[in-house]
């Protein structure tokens, strides 16, 4: 594929959707699947080709539109700012959306968008997310989809494309938060007689579902990330490893892959340059550990997904033991804007060691649970209050968690603190991946710990002593605690294991497993206090059932 | 020492010492005679640094590390034994402990457990964690050979021998976390083993009484290591 012939395909598609006058968008990513979409999508077809429409008005499934919680989400009109977005809706509703099209909109399902969860929002990730159809290649090239992937293999060396990526100040979209660009120029320093570029797409923390979302409405730009990197680090083999819990990100990923091949886009030489890249699909079957790198190669090679101590990095010896860039799907999501607007401009989003945006699932007790992409920089407050909504049934705010098992807990004296890496770091939680989960008065924060621990036990990998037996003994612990069974010296023992797994664990999985103990003894001491001096649980939720399990 | 030599100088409490590149802090430990506690590294074997007994202090890192797989490094200076490092290592031999069915008086490797000579040699009196106390069962189907499963510390010797240097791979891992378990082939009775060649290196590698051969009596089970670091040696140098 040449430059020009991207441009032909972008202006016929572009034409061709000129043509549609009307165009009803519905969600087809999990969320909203999950709640019937598909058969809204259906009764749209059905009554359009039933007027005769078909010539002026497109039914198009696209990708997530954030607010899963008020799924099916539909929205009309072709211009952007003109949307009407409809809430909840039904196949039964069908009729009455395309009766709208031309009158006033049905206000039984309207969905506000001059709320802060849509005002507050800078789309970079997720800017063709529930616009573009995630099936169709034309769709994405038609929004600018590939420009970057040409322009860099084209016009740039693959120095100056790192050098783009440095200048940007991006940072791992993983967890950790490592610089990109120096994690690419490492890659492409290294000395291997292949190098191979990896997306880990194995997104286990409880309640977060970024790449998900990022997979299911915009594969391609994932593709055109990893194409970008590969280019940059001189790789020509690539896998993203994607859990097999996905069946939808990955049909829409195979999908993708198999467009982008034909359309020259994959596979030898790109563009009818010398560089030549192929993407394969590789499986995950369940293990949470197996997002930790070494893991991860480890069950891309075949063998039973356990890390081992670096270094060696995987920059250096990775897959197969040669070179090996691993980055995480909103990672990669981040590149081809990076590359199609420059370094700079994305450096201006976000704060001074943290820029651009981050994607958030917000979750929990919160009104607005769904999909979020906010500046770098936005404050806890902000998130849980305006995007989020607020606590729903009255109740008050109680703690934030981020960064899932990984991650710790924050209280309310946290909530003006700015998202970004350090400040959550220094608060004793992380960014993560981008789980927000929201608590509130009904939950117990011991109960909280109890079940991340419950976690991390049954997803350690078994290899080294401290997380293998110390997640064990600490979970026991706590449930002691939310048993009022135990004693002061339980509560010292504890805080031993959270140091104990803290500095001698092997991988970051047993590392960071004390975390969500350590955040909450740190800003909820007196609720353990009271289980082990008064018996009893503050929230109500601990003790209940009888012989003490909670019910 | 010159940079076309390669060798490395580094300092292990206190004391210099050269080193070649390729050498760990372990190797270079061990050959000056200064011990450092470990369970699942065996001279002979590839190392996993899975046990965390050999973390060790390194000047300028804030991380402890495993002696087992870290490489020496010009200018190191390695402490091998802290108050910091001796009550980690405490911890963990009391993990071990706790982990499984423990109970040296009725154990064939009574008296030759590096299990048991680990907690004498780290002081420990106690287990200050409750026992899990899993029921876990004995593999007695070998004609020569018995896997306790009670008493099994997961530190993969057995895997390792097997699968390096006898070249058979009868065992490796399933289960996650505290579940996991060694296995023969695909978790069948060690007896019914098609790979199982029946060499014995497996048993005389394991560090606890977890394997043994058959026919022996508490504390009567002495392991044989040494015909490893021979096997090794041998072997480099015919290649």
């Amino acid at each position: 594929m040449t430059p020009d012939e991207l441009s032909e395909i972008a202006e016929t598609e572009r034409e061709s959707q000129k043509r549609f006058k009307h165009r009803v968008n519905v969600c087809l990513a999990a969320g909203c699947v999950s709640c019937q979409s598909q058969a809204v999508k259906d009764a749209l077809d059905k009554d359009i080709s039933r007027r005769g429409w078909g010539e002026h008005c497109q039914a198009k499934g696209v990708g997530c539109m954030g607010l899963c919680a008020e799924g099916p989400l539909v929205s009309t009109g072709t211009t952007i700012g003109n949307e009407r977005l409809y809430k909840r809706v039904g196949a039964a509703d069908a009729a009455e959306i395309l009766d709208s099209l031309e009158g006033p909109l049905v206000s039984r399902l309207h969905c506000a968008t001059d709320v802060p969860f849509f005002q507050r929002q800078k789309k970079i990730v997720l800017e063709n997310s529930g616009v573009i159809d995630p099936e169709r290649i034309e769709d994405y090239i038609a929004a600018e989809g590939y420009y970057a992937l040409i322009r860099a293999v084209t016009e740039m060396t693959p120095r100056e494309v790192v050098e783009e990526v440095m200048k940007s100040g991006l940072r791992g979209r993983g967890g950790a938060g490592y610089p990109t660009g120096l994690k690419w120029s490492t890659v492409a320093k290294s000395f291997g007689t292949q190098k191979f570029v990896i997306c880990n797409a194995d997104e286990g923390d409880p309640g977060a579902f970024m790449d998900r979302s990022v997979l299911e409405s915009d594969p391609h730009r994932v593709l055109e990330g990893m194409l970008i990197a590969a280019y940059a680090v001189g790789s020509s083999d690539g896998y993203i490893y994607v859990r097999a819990e996905y069946p939808l990100a990955i049909k829409r990923l195979r999908a993708a892959i198999r467009q982008a091949e034909r359309a020259g886009l994959l596979g030898a030489n790109i563009c009818g340059t010398r560089f030549s890249f192929k993407i394969d699909l590789r499986l995950g079957a369940g293990a949470f550990v197996c997002g930790e790198e070494t893991a991860l190669i480890a069950s891309v090679e075949g063998k039973r997904g356990t890390p081992r101590a670096r270094p060696p990095y995987p920059a250096m010896q990775g897959l197969l033991g040669q070179p090996t860039l691993i980055n995480n799907v909103e990672t990669f999501a981040n590149v081809p804007p990076i590359v199609r607007n420059g370094g700079d401009w994305y450096a201006q989003i976000g704060t001074e060691k943290s820029k651009g945006t981050k994607v958030f699932a917000l979750a929990g007790r919160v009104q607005n649970t769904g999909l979020v992409e906010v500046p770098m920089g936005i404050t806890l407050r902000e998130m849980v209050f305006e995007i989020g909504g607020g606590i729903p049934d009255g109740r008050k705010f109680k703690a934030v968690q981020t960064g899932g098992p990984s991650g710790g807990c924050l209280p309310t004296e946290a909530l003006d603190q700015p998202v970004d890496y350090e400040s959550l770091a220094r608060l004793g939680s992380i960014m993560g991946s981008g789980g927000m989960i929201v608590i509130d008065e009904s939950s117990c924060m011991v109960d909280v710990a109890k079940y991340f621990m419950d976690f991390c036990m049954t997803e350690s990998c078994g290899k080294c002593t401290p997380c293998r037996v110390g997640t064990y003994q600490m979970h026991r612990i706590l449930s002691s605690i939310t048993n009022m069974t135990a004693t002061p010296e339980d509560l010292a023992m504890l805080e031993e294991f959270c140091d104990l797994l803290k500095h001698t664990s092997l991988c970051g999985l047993g590392q960071s497993a004390p975390n969500p103990v350590v955040s909450t003894l740190k800003s909820f001491a007196a609720e353990y206090k009271a289980h082990i001096e008064d018996h009893t649980c503050p929230a109500g939720v601990c003790g209940k059932a009888p012989g003490g399990e909670r019910a | 020492m010159s940079p076309q030599s390669g060798a490395k100088t580094l300092k292990i409490d206190g004391r210099d010492f050269g080193a070649r590149p390729d050498e760990t802090i372990l190797d270079v430990a061990r050959e000056n005679k200064i011990f450092i506690p470990r369970m699942c590294e065996l001279d002979g074997l590839s190392t996993v640094g899975a046990c965390r007994l050999c973390l060790v202090e390194v000047k300028g890192s804030n991380k402890l590390l495993p002696s087992c797989v870290t490489q020496v490094e010009e200018g190191m200076e390695v402490t091998t034994s802290s108050q910091r490092l001796d009550h980690y290592r405490r911890m963990i031999v009391e993990l071990l402990f706790s982990e499984r069915n423990h109970v040296c008086s009725v154990c064939v490797s009574n008296g030759h457990c590096e299990l048991q000579n680990m907690a004498q040699k780290l002081g420990i009196t106690h287990v200050r964690f409750p026992y899990r106390n899993p029921k876990l069962d004995v593999d007695a189907s070998h004609d020569r050979f018995v896997m306790d499963h009670n008493r099994c510390i997961l530190c993969t010797r057995c895997v390792r021998v097997c699968d390096e240097i006898e070249g058979a791979h009868t065992w490796d891992i399933m289960g996650r976390g505290v579940e996991a378990k060694v296995i023969t082939d695909l978790n069948q009775p060690w007896g019914s083993s098609e790979t199982c060649t029946g060499c014995g290196k497996c048993v005389h590698v394991c560090p606890t009484g977890a394997l043994s051969e058959k026919g022996r009596s508490v504390a009567e089970m002495e392991k044989r290591r040494n015909f490893l670091p021979y096997l090794t040696l041998m072997r480099e140098e015919h290649e």
